[in-house]
């Protein structure tokens, strides 16, 4: 059902790698290295500042896509991956966007489930891509039922 | 300090024990990633969604299990990382997480990583390719 938005593209959106918030991230999950937290080491390191953990990139806002109107629940993350050029450091600043990559509808014997890829992507303004992140949403039979009622409220 | 270039392919990476998940843990990881599904949080919003209880977002514990290469950074740094999610983490719930070195192209080392329950079930598994720089 979502087949026709494959190749759409969101706006992009203006990054900032903010200290406070890798700090607070790398906190979150339990990250203990000081090239995330510790100035001095930053200062020190081959980057010359502190970097962002790998997952990190899942805080940015990569704008919103035309059409896509995913509901707040129900969604099913199934895999998630990033690749990278180099580490993000902070201060870095770049734009983020998303892309919709593929829509797939299978049967499986948990029911047909719909796959969403949607292909994150954070570049510089002279277009070198820093980053890469994918992520494949599921969508339950259910969860289709109530996009197509317009229902885009807490299912 | 650790090495990655003394590793061979079928190297473990010592497994790290993740401390039981708490509610408290799930709210600082909305907080510090913006993700407030409530299913994450909130017991009632969890159970309207047919859930037993709240679960810990996926990007949790995909965030935890990325530390297993951190003895290494001084060395490089993650180059890519992908992963599926398998099993639901409940609040309670002990994380292993554990890595294995598949093989080295040049400078890169390819993990195969896993983040495994008390119950011995796979939570979240993928690989991760670590560029030494």
């Amino acid at each position: 059902m979502l087949e026709h938005l494959v190749g759409k593209k969101s706006n992009k959106v203006l990054t900032t790698v903010e200290r406070g918030a890798v700090k607070k991230f790398a906190e979150a999950i339990g990250e203990t290295h000081p090239i995330y937290t510790d100035r001095e080491y930053g200062l020190k390191s081959k980057y010359g500042d502190n970097i962002a953990p790998p997952t990190f990139p899942r805080t940015f806002d990569y704008g919103s896509i035309e059409g896509l109107e995913l509901p707040k629940a129900g969604l099913i993350h199934g895999e998630q991956s990033f690749e990278y050029a180099r580490p993000l450091v902070i201060g870095d600043v770049f734009y983020c966007s998303s892309l919709v990559e593929s829509y797939v509808e299978k049967t499986t014997k948990t029911g047909n489930l719909g796959f969403l890829t949607l292909l994150n992507i954070g570049e510089t303004e002279s277009g070198e891509v820093l980053f890469k992140s994918r992520i494949v949403i599921i969508l339950t039979e259910t969860v289709r039922e109530l996009m197509k009622h317009g229902n885009h409220s807490n299912a | 300090m650790a090495t990655i270039q003394t590793l061979k392919p079928g190297d473990q990476l010592p497994t790290i024990e993740c401390p039981p998940v708490t509610r408290l843990d799930l709210i600082k990881y909305a907080g510090a990633s913006g993700d407030y599904n409530p299913i994450h949080t909130i017991d009632d919003e969890a159970r309207k969604a047919g859930l037993p209880g709240i679960i810990a977002h996926g990007m949790w514990s995909m965030g935890q299990l990325s530390r297993i290469v951190s003895p290494y950074l001084h060395e490089g740094f993650v180059k890519s990382y992908s992963v599926r999610f398998h099993a639901m983490v409940f609040l309670g719930d002990q994380l292993s997480l554990k890595a294995q070195l598949q093989e080295i192209q040049n400078d890169e080392y390819l993990f195969n990583v896993e983040a495994v329950k008390q119950t011995g079930e796979v939570a979240v598994k993928g690989t991760l390719i670590f560029k030494v720089i």
